[in-house]
């Protein structure tokens, strides 16, 4: 933007505008000089401004926090790769797209695997800045992407990968798939710079991002498609959720619920996790009218200003829910019905064989920390290749990091069983607790990061289980979420057991959200370590065993003694 | 008075004379007209009348030498202090600054001459080489003359420049005074019997007038200092720090050696030679296997010492030469073995893949600690091109040093001198001494661009051209060509260029690194496709200086400089050759390959 112009923006706008808006504002739609960025094998990192327009094209700039000591006496630059998330709406994948994914892992990557995420896609790590062009150029022939996996647009949309009810799920899957392409930034900077298209004069004015504009939107965006009784996808975490409503094992419309999102910062009390408000049901076909509506009014109602306090939910709580409410209506031009009744039940896969309507078999892979690699003894990478070689139907990705061998037909059930037993892959016994709970990446490689997470959990889950098996009740699931920090990727704030981390070795202990994620949780320990956590949970267990009301999970029971309030209305209780 | 007004109608010489005079002031450097300065003087001073100027030379010795690594540059001033000790009027100078049109007034030569590679002249030297060789050598009737030739047994064209000399001179008609000397790795003693024999030789044919003439401030005097190779300054290591990535197949460090008090003082450009112990576990392990005890008594020269103490401090562990190959098989009485070593390129092959310890393990012998180190050669100091500036660091002395390790079944054999750089403690003793190289110097003007090739650890010397220009404020463009293995493992000291490209005082850097894609890509490509500009920064008058390996590296980059030069420069082959070369004898360009 010219100097004037910027001038008059700041003029019209009662605060400065956020950094990244400018940037956005100056990239040419999100163009910047990453192709300079690319050409300099002075460094391994991208310029300030581009690692922010990085993220729009699905990477991010990151370097091994292990070694930045290190190298710096030793004169080197920290040691930067970029992780790199791809799109897969509704975590679909075919096998031999799984084996273009797999071969990129082993070709381009340091990490040598592939990190299922929580919003049921895939992720690399440790891909050198040499490698990226190549990279994206083999997921494309794969027909995968990475447009818009991270930055200020609408993400990747995660949808209940259920095969078990397979009409209802296609229907589902239809309408995440509508809202994955259908906001899909539509610059060509990605083609152009990634796939080597030729170069398009880019013409002023909206006509690029009719949707976005030219400033796209004012902070990270979510969207999730749940089909009841199953909400793995964790639809009011979402800043824009839609609940499956069914006639007759048939979609009829959706629940909208919008306003969700995990990230916080320590310290900060103007920012907090929030859940989703129900605004009532829509008809089916209306779903992207009234997406399209939502994403507008946070276009052009978001804070620019503030990026702490730019997501949608801030945005709801500023302006109430009535008005928003409102002006969403207007702006499709239909109005919400009643909310319609559903049964919102569990978050966890169901691991093991399961058989689907239709008569064909459903595998689903506990991964732990979604992290598929080749262990000594345990080559989860090549199992999944070998079971991608001779595999019919189709992969799934889940919300809570794990995978699903989908369509299997009973004849070719032995062969997988075998395969992933003999990887494995299959054949531990996971507890319902640790087949409910999930980490985030953390350190070493995430820059957020202010404690360890997926390197430290699992080691943390044994000490858990241990627990649960003296008090007795080790044959129940407690949702256990941890992260490196507030931002909540692995969505900690609504787990019945969070742990966010404070500092290397230090977690805040968050408690009370409810089994099926309805409920957020709220602070309850501060900064303490292992040993004071675990006493806290014995304690706590032990009176749980001793108290608890028939079937009443753990995180209604801390709720109902009062070991924590309620967090109701996030704005008001969470920090309250 | 200025020489250009010089005229016969300003001074008391005859217009001949003046000619004469204009002659050959116009062919002398610096150093050589001062010496003329105090010749002429101390000869009118004497009353020596009766000598005229057109006589001169043959009275003066002049010593040539052409060397890469200073060896030659240490025998020849070592022969200069002695001739001069003697009372000879000496004219010491390095081939490279030697003007080849004064060859014919030479009566007395005595040339130190060393070979490199496959039979090939060291940079100095190249041009008087050619010259010989060529048809404009003139007739050399009146001139006498030796060589002494340096070289390794172990490469085929064994003192091959000295042998070319040899053949030369006396084809054109000079009159050798003692046989060419051909010298090993283990030159010195060889070379102290050729100085004795030199100086003896040319007793017969100076005049006894020229007996008391001045001494000379020879090129040495100016970067002289109370320490020496012999006399080596006892140093304090600082740090010794990796600068490889904890993945990389490779271990380089960087050196802080602290200088302390000794005044010692270093150019950009210079070496630092490091004197260095073998390591007590090499020596345990030869001992043991040759089932000796290391209290043994040895006596070497005028002292008597422990075995371990000798193999530790005064012998050569960790480089084999072809001599030691064979006595070794004599020994083992080992038939492969004698084999090998009745085989040159065999033997050649050997040596640099072997140690002693290798040897000793191999092919067992019976011997006593006496005949073993008899056996061995003295321990000899390493070489390092100096990465720092005192402008920048003062009393301080940095070096990029690369740990040598090759793996021989399982067992890690380390080079002497980087072993002990790299595992040295902080606070060790270190002896070192300054070993100048006038041929690698930055240019006088500032302003002058400067592309600096320099691989792996070839780009030590450029830190310090970067440390010192940056000091001076130089305003002349820079830029510098690295390569390595892997970028993220062995980019050596990348976030010093990086501050230097950002404050400006680096202009460009172009990167290899050859196994970051699937096919490899050196220095040399990196030149080839930046020739464009390449070619406009010569024109532009920049300086070239290449650092590193001179087997393959320095030969690829000058190869794929005159591709540069052809391409861009409109030139053949022929044109483009000559214009490298009249880059080189200009100074523009400059190397200190190894």
């Amino acid at each position: 933007m010219p100097l004037l112009e910027k001038d008059e923006a700041l003029a019209m706008s009662d605060q400065k505008l956020s950094v990244n808006e400018y940037l956005k504002t100056d990239s040419n739609y999100l163009r910047g000089t990453i192709e300079e960025g690319l050409d300099t094998s002075l460094t391994g990192s991208f310029s300030e401004g581009d690692q922010q327009l990085i993220k729009f094209h699905g990477f991010y700039q990151q370097d091994d926090r292990d070694l930045r000591n290190e190298r710096k006496e030793q004169k080197l630059e920290p040691l930067y790769s970029f992780m790199l998330r791809a799109r897969v709406a509704g975590g679909v994948c075919t096998p031999k797209q799984w084996l273009g994914v797999d071969k990129i892992a082993t070709n381009l990557t340091s990490s040598n695997s592939i990190r299922l995420t929580t919003r049921q896609t895939f992720q690399y790590h440790g891909i050198p800045k040499r490698n990226l062009k190549t990279l994206i150029q083999d997921l494309d022939k794969e027909a995968l992407d990475s447009i818009a996996a991270c930055g200020d647009v609408n993400r990747n949309v995660m949808c209940n990968p259920n095969p078990v009810e397979s009409r209802l799920h296609q229907q589902a899957f239809y309408w995440a798939k509508k809202l994955s392409d259908n906001y899909l930034p539509r610059t060509k900077a990605y083609a152009e710079i990634w796939l080597g298209d030729d170069k398009v004069a880019v013409s002023e004015g909206d006509e690029v991002e009719p949707v976005y504009g030219k400033t796209y939107l004012p902070r990270k965006f979510k969207m999730a498609v749940a089909v009841p009784p199953d909400n793995d996808v964790d639809v009011y975490t979402n800043d824009l959720g839609f609940v499956a409503v069914a006639e007759a094992g048939e979609l009829i419309g959706f629940n909208m619920v919008a306003g969700g999102g995990m990230g916080s910062t320590h310290g900060e009390v103007a920012t907090f996790p929030r859940l989703g408000d129900d605004f009532g049901f829509i008809q089916a076909q209306d779903c992207l009218k009234f997406a399209e509506a939502v994403l507008k009014v946070q276009r052009d109602w978001g804070n620019r200003s503030d990026r702490k306090q730019s997501r949608l939910k801030y945005t709801i709580v500023k302006h109430g829910f009535e008005a928003f409410k409102a002006e969403v209506e207007k702006r499709a031009g239909i109005k919400f019905e009643p909310k319609r009744d559903v049964v919102i039940g569990d978050r966890g896969d169901r691991y093991g064989w399961i058989k689907g309507v239709d008569d064909q078999w459903h595998l689903t892979l506990f991964i732990e920390g979604g992290r598929i690699k080749d262990l000594p003894g345990q080559p989860l990478q090549t199992g999944l290749r070998e079971i991608a070689l001779v595999h019919k139907g189709d992969f799934r990705m889940t919300s809570n990091q794990n995978i699903i061998i989908a369509g299997v037909a009973e004849a070719d059930k032995a062969q997988i069983e075998a395969i992933a037993r003999s990887h494995g892959l299959m054949g531990k016994l996971i507890s319902e607790t640790r087949g409910h709970s999930i980490a985030c990446v953390a350190l070493p490689t995430c820059a957020l990061a202010m404690a360890e997470a997926e390197r430290y959990f699992p080691d943390f889950l044994t000490k858990v289980e241990a627990l649960q098996e003296k008090h007795g009740f080790l044959d129940q699931g407690i949702v256990i979420r941890m992260t490196g920090c507030p931002n909540g990727c692995a969505r900690p704030f609504a787990a019945e057991i969070g742990l966010v981390g404070k500092a290397p070795g230090r977690y805040n202990l968050y408690l009370g959200a409810s089994f099926e994620g309805t409920r957020l949780n709220k602070l309850y320990r501060e900064n303490i370590q292992e040993a004071e956590i675990l006493s806290e949970l014995d304690a706590l267990f032990a009176r749980y065993v001793s108290e608890r009301e028939t079937d009443e999970t753990f995180g209604n029971f801390t709720v109902r003694v009062g070991v924590v309030k309620a967090v109701l209305d996030a704005a008001r209780d969470f920090h309250g | 008075m200025l020489l250009k007004e010089l005229s016969s109608l300003a001074s008391p010489l005859s217009q001949g004379q003046v000619d004469k005079l204009k002659q050959l002031t116009a062919e002398l450097s610096a150093v050589q007209l001062a010496w003329v300065g105090g010749y002429l003087s101390a000869t009118a001073q004497l009353g020596a009348s009766t000598g005229s100027v057109e006589s001169t030379p043959e009275q003066t010795i002049t010593i040539l030498y052409g060397s890469q690594t200073g060896n030659g540059r240490g025998v020849a001033s070592e022969l200069a202090e002695k001739a001069l000790a003697q009372g000879y009027a000496v004219n010491l100078v390095s081939m490279a600054d030697y003007k080849v049109r004064q060859l014919k007034q030479e009566t007395l030569l005595l040339a130190v001459v060393s070979t490199h590679g496959e039979g090939e002249a060291p940079d100095d030297a190249i041009e008087l080489h050619k010259f010989l060789a060529s048809k404009r050598a003139p007739s050399l009737e009146n001139l006498h003359y030796s060589v002494l030739a340096l070289g390794d047994s172990s490469y085929e064209f064994f003192c091959q420049t000295g042998k070319d000399f040899e053949q030369r001179l006396a084809a054109l008609g000079a009159k050798s005074i003692v046989p060419l000397t051909e010298c090993d790795v283990d030159y010195e003693a060889a070379a102290s019997t050729w100085q004795q024999n030199v100086l003896e030789a040319v007793k017969p044919l100076i005049s006894a007038a020229s007996a008391s003439v001045v001494s000379i401030s020879s090129v040495t005097s100016a970067t002289s200092s109370a320490f020496t190779k012999q006399k080596p300054y006892s140093a304090e290591l600082l740090v010794s720090q990796k600068l490889t990535g904890r993945d990389s197949d490779r271990d380089v460090r960087h050196v802080e050696i602290d200088l302390g008090e000794s005044g010692l003082s270093y150019q950009v450009g210079d070496a630092l030679g490091v004197w260095f112990t073998n390591s007590a576990d090499l020596v345990n392990e030869i001992i043991e296997q040759l089932s000796l005890d290391g209290a043994t008594q040895v006596t070497l020269g005028d002292e008597t010492l422990s075995l371990n103490q000798a193999l530790t401090e005064k012998r050569e562990l960790t480089q084999l030469y072809p001599g030691l190959v064979q006595n070794w098989a004599q020994l083992s009485g080992d038939e492969a073995l004698l084999a090998l070593s009745e085989d040159r390129e065999q033997t050649r092959q050997f040596v640099l893949n072997h140690q002693l310890a290798d040897l000793v393990a191999q092919y067992p012998v019976d011997i006593t600690a006496f005949q073993l180190v008899e056996l061995l050669r003295p321990i000899t100091p390493r070489l390092y091109s100096i990465a720092s500036s005192q402008s920048e660091v003062e009393s301080e002395v940095h070096l990029t040093v690369a740990l040598v390790e090759d793996q021989r079944n399982g067992t890690s054999r380390f080079g002497g001198a980087s072993q002990f750089l790299a595992t040295a403690d902080e606070g060790a003793e270190v002896k070192v001494y300054v070993e100048p190289n006038n041929h690698f110097r930055l240019p006088e003007n500032p302003e002058t661009p400067v592309i600096m090739i320099g691989p792996g650890t070839g780009v030590a010397p450029f830190r310090a051209f970067m440390q010192e220009r940056a000091v001076q404020g130089a305003t002349g463009e820079s830029w510098l060509f690295f390569g390595n293995p892997h970028f993220e493992q062995d980019f050596l000291y990348q976030t010093e260029w990086q501050q230097y490209l950002n404050d400006g005082s680096l202009t460009r850097l172009d990167s290899a690194f050859s196994r970051d894609q699937a096919h490899k890509i050196y220095v040399q490509h990196r030149i080839t496709e930046r020739g464009e500009a390449l070619w406009q920064w010569l024109e532009n008058g920049a300086h070239l200086y290449i650092c590193g390996d001179a087997e393959r590296m320095a030969k690829d980059v000058h190869q794929a400089l005159l591709e540069v030069v052809k391409q861009f420069g409109g030139k053949d082959d022929e044109q483009a050759a000559a214009y490298l070369e009249a880059l080189r004898s200009d100074k523009r360009y400059q190397k200190d390959v190894y």
